[in-house]
C-alpha cells in the first residue's frame, strides 16, 4: 500500500515533479491528469469499489479524503502538542525548588521595633516585631486611603479587607505585635528598605513605592500590598513560614 | 539564491564546484559585483560594521564561555578568574562588554540613518521590519548576557526585567516562575540564561543573513532616496564599497580599542563588582546605557501593566513605521519639516536615555513623561500628518544627476534639490 499511496499523493499535494510515478499512475488514473489525477488514481486503486471516491467531485460533500486529510493534521497537531509540552514544563520549578516549602524560624531574640530577614523560597521574609505606635500608626489610616483594599493574606480568605489586623495575622490567630511579609516590592520585585518611606514603613528604592508600617501600598507604581506567606506561630518563639 | 550561474570561470575546480553549488557566482553576484548606489554616504557603512561585531561577539563569547561557570556559588569567581588568571581572559572579557556596547553604538546610528533617508518606505518595508526583529533578538541577548557575571546589577537587573511579565493579567505570575524555574531568580534562571544567551547570537546571525537577503532584492537605499534608474548610478559593490566599509571599520575599532584598552568599566556599572545578594538591592538600579532610554519609558507611566506595555510598544510602533509616515518622499534631505522633527527625535531619545538614568522621581518623572509622550506622538500623529501637509523639495531626476551636480559645485553639501535639478539641466551632455 506505501508504494502506490506516497509516490501519488505526494506528487499531488506538494507540487513536486512527478518524474517516474506519472507513467505508473496513468494506469490508474485513466482519462484524468495532473495532481487530481494522481488522487484519483490512488482513490479508485484502493476505494473504487466503495464509490466514495467516485461522488468525489469540486463542490459536494466532504468526503472520505477530506475527512482522512483532516483527522490527520488534528492528529498531528495534537501529537506536536504532546511532544512540545515536555520541553515547556521542564522551564518550570523543579521538585528540588518546591522541597524548600517551609521553614521554621526563632523569634525570641527580635526585640521590639527590630526587624529580621529570613531567605524563604529563595525571597527575603520580613519578620518585624512592631513597636506600639507602629501598630497604632497602621490602625488609624481609614480603609477609604488604601489603594489596595484586600489583605493579601495567605492566611486569610482573598476577599478580607486589608485593615491591619488582617495584615498581622498567621494561621488561626492575629498577633498584631508581629508582622510577617515577603519583602519582594510588588512593582517589579525589589527589595523593600525597612523603616523608611513617607509612612513610616518600607521603602522601594527601585521605583519610589512606599509601605505603612502594615506593608500596605500607599503611593508609587506597586499595584498590592507586599503579600504576607503562610505561617503559624509554633510556640511563643517560634514561627513556622510556609 | 537560485538559477543557473551565467558566470563562466576559467579554473576548472572553481567550474565543476560552481555548476553544482553555485556558491562562488552567488557570492559574486551579492557580494562583489552586487550594484550599489554611487552616492552612499559613510552612515552606509554602519551594516558591515554591525555585521563584524557579531562576528566578534561570537569568538569572544566562545572564548569567554570556556572559561566561565553558570552556578551562582561559582559565576562571580569564575568570571574574575577569567580577568586575573586566564591568558588574555582580561582581553576577552572586556572586548566583549565593550563589544556589546559598540554593538548597540552602531545599531542605533544604523537605525536613525534609516530613519533620516526613509530606508524603511516601500519596497523596503520587511527589509527594515526584520531589522526591527535583530534589534529585539539584539536586546534580549544583551540582557541575558549581562546577568551571568552575577553580580548585584546582574541579579537585579534580572528580576526587575523578568517581573515585567507580572504585569501581564491572570497568567503573568506563572509566566515569571516559569521564567525563573523557581520563585525568585536563581541558580535554573542563571542556567537556562546562559544556555539562550550562547543559543541567541547564531539565530541572530540568521535573522541577519535574511536582513540582508531582503535587502538584497530592492537594492540599497541611497541619501537622495531616488531609486536607481540606471547602470550609470550604480558602481559594484567592491572595490567602491568594501573599501569604504574597511575605512569605516578602522576608524569605528579604533574607538573600540580605546574604550577597551582605557575605559573598559566606563560603560559599565560599579555596583556589578559587587556578587549578587538575593536579600540587598542596590539603592539605585539602572540597566545598562543602551536600554536607558526605554527604561525611563517604563518608569514614566505611573501604572504597572501600563508602564509594560508602553516600553514594549515603543520599539512594537516600529513595526508600524513604514505605513505610518505617509510621505511618497523617502530622505529627509528633500523634506524641510521631517528633517526637524527627525533632530528633534533624537534629542528626545537622548533625554530619555538621560532621564532613564536618574532616580525616579519628582521633576525627572515628569519629563520622562512628557518625553514619552512625544515620542508616541512623533510616530504616531507627526509623521502621518507630515506626509499630507509637508511641501517637499523638487527630487533630482538621478542618482547621477545629483551626484554630477556636486562635481560641478552646483549646490549644497545636501544635494539640495532645486540646484540639482538646475545644474542638470545646465549641463545635459553630462546626464549621458
Amino acid at each position: 500500500m506505501q508504494k502506490g499511496c506516497d509516490p501519488a499523493g505526494g506528487a499531488g499535494r506538494f507540487g513536486l515533479s512527478p518524474g517516474p510515478f506519472v507513467a505508473k499512475n496513468k494506469a490508474f488514473s485513466r482519462k484524468r491528469s495532473g495532481a487530481e489525477g494522481a488522487e484519483r488514481a490512488f482513490a479508485d486503486q484502493y476505494f473504487g469499489d466503495l464509490d466514495v471516491a467516485h461522488a468525489h467531485t469540486d463542490t459536494e460533500e466532504p468526503t472520505r479524503r477530506d475527512f482522512l486529510y483532516i483527522a490527520t493534521g488534528a492528529v498531528t497537531a495534537v501529537g506536536v502538542g504532546a511532544a512540545i509540552w515536555p520541553f515547556i514544563d521542564q522551564m518550570n520549578p523543579d521538585a528540588s525548588v518546591q522541597a524548600l516549602a517551609s521553614i521554621e524560624v526563632d523569634i525570641s531574640a527580635i526585640e521590639v521595633g527590630q526587624s529580621l530577614t529570613v531567605m524563604w523560597r529563595g525571597k527575603p521574609v520580613f519578620i518585624r516585631h512592631r513597636t506600639e505606635a507602629e501598630i497604632a500608626e497602621a490602625e488609624a489610616v481609614p480603609m477609604s486611603d488604601l489603594p489596595d483594599p484586600l489583605a493579601r493574606n495567605a492566611n486569610l480568605p482573598e476577599s478580607d479587607p486589608a485593615t491591619d489586623t488582617n495584615r498581622a495575622h498567621a494561621q488561626g490567630e492575629a498577633k498584631p505585635e508581629w508582622l510577617l511579609m515577603i519583602g519582594v516590592c510588588t512593582h517589579l520585585g525589589c527589595v523593600p528598605i525597612g523603616e523608611s518611606g513617607e509612612y513610616d514603613g518600607w521603602f522601594c528604592p527601585c521605583h519610589g513605592s512606599h509601605y505603612d508600617t502594615a506593608g500596605r501600598i500607599r503611593k508609587g507604581p506597586a499595584p498590592r500590598n507586599l503579600d504576607i506567606p503562610e505561617y503559624e506561630f509554633v510556640s511563643d518563639t517560634l514561627v513556622r513560614v510556609g | 539564491m537560485s538559477g543557473q550561474s551565467t558566470y563562466h570561470f576559467k579554473n576548472p575546480a572553481v567550474r565543476w564546484l560552481d555548476s553544482r553549488l553555485p556558491i562562488i557566482s552567488a557570492m559574486k553576484v551579492n557580494a562583489l559585483d552586487f550594484p550599489t548606489p554611487k552616492n552612499l554616504n559613510y552612515f552606509w557603512t554602519f551594516g558591515g560594521i554591525l555585521t563584524l561585531f557579531l562576528g566578534i561577539q561570537i569568538v569572544t563569547g566562545l572564548v569567554l564561555a570556556m572559561h566561565y561557570t553558570a552556578h551562582v556559588d561559582q559565576a562571580f569567581n569564575s568570571v574574575e578568574e577569567i580577568m586575573r588568571d586566564v591568558n588574555y581572559g582580561w582581553l576577552m572579557r572586556y572586548m566583549h562588554a565593550n563589544g556589546a556596547s559598540f554593538f548597540f553604538i552602531a545599531v542605533y546610528i544604523h537605525i536613525f540613518r534609516g530613519l533620516y533617508y526613509g530606508s524603511y518606505k516601500a519596497p523596503r518595508e520587511l527589509l527594515w521590519m526584520i531589522g526591527v526583529v535583530i534589534l529585539l533578538i539584539m536586546m534580549a541577548t544583551a540582557f541575558m548576557g549581562y546577568v551571568l557575571p552575577w553580580g548585584q546589577m546582574s541579579f537585579w537587573g534580572a528580576t526587575v526585567i523578568t517581573n515585567l511579565f507580572s504585569a501581564i493579567p491572570l497568567v503573568g505570575e506563572p509566566i515569571v516562575q516559569w521564567l525563573w524555574g523557581g520563585f525568585a531568580v536563581g541558580n535554573p534562571t542563571l542556567n537556562r540564561f546562559y544556555a539562550l544567551h550562547f543559543l541567541l547570537p547564531f539565530v541572530l546571525a540568521a535573522v541577519v543573513f535574511l536582513h540582508i537577503w531582503a535587502l538584497h532584492v530592492p537594492g540599497n537605499n541611497n541619501p537622495t532616496g531616488v531609486e536607481v534608474k540606471s547602470n550609470k548610478d550604480t558602481v559594484p559593490f567592491h572595490p567602491y564599497y568594501t573599501v569604504k566599509d574597511f575605512l569605516a571599520v578602522i576608524v569605528f575599532l579604533i574607538v573600540y580599542a580605546a574604550f577597551v584598552f582605557y575605559l573598559p568599566n566606563y560603560l559599565g556599572h560599579t555596583d556589578n563588582y559587587i556578587p549578587a545578594d538575593p536579600l540587598v538591592t542596590p539603592a539605585h538600579i539602572v540597566p545598562e546605557w543602551y536600554f536607558l532610554p526605554f527604561y525611563a519609558i517604563l518608569r514614566a507611566i505611573p501604572d504597572k501593566l501600563g508602564g509594560v506595555i508602553a516600553m514594549f510598544a515603543s520599539i512594537g510602533i516600529l513595526f508600524l513605521l513604514p505605513w505610518l509616515d505617509t510621505s511618497k518622499v523617502r530622505s529627509a534631505a528633500f523634506r524641510p519639516l521631517y528633517r526637524q522633527f527627525f533632530w528633534i527625535l533624537v534629542l528626545v531619545c537622548f533625554g530619555l536615555g538621560y532621564l532613564g538614568s536618574q532616580p525616579a522621581e519628582g521633576g525627572y518623572v515628569i519629563a520622562s513623561q512628557i518625553l514619552t509622550a512625544y515620542y508616541f506622538l512623533h510616530f504616531l500623529v507627526i509623521l502621518p500628518l507630515l506626509g499630507l501637509f509637508e511641501k517637499t523639495k523638487p527630487l533630482p531626476g538621478s542618482i547621477s544627476e545629483s551626484v554630477l551636480s556636486k562635481d560641478k559645485g552646483g549646490g549644497p553639501t545636501d544635494g539640495g534639490g532645486g540646484t540639482v535639478a538646475a545644474a542638470a539641466a545646465s549641463a545635459p551632455e553630462k546626464r549621458g
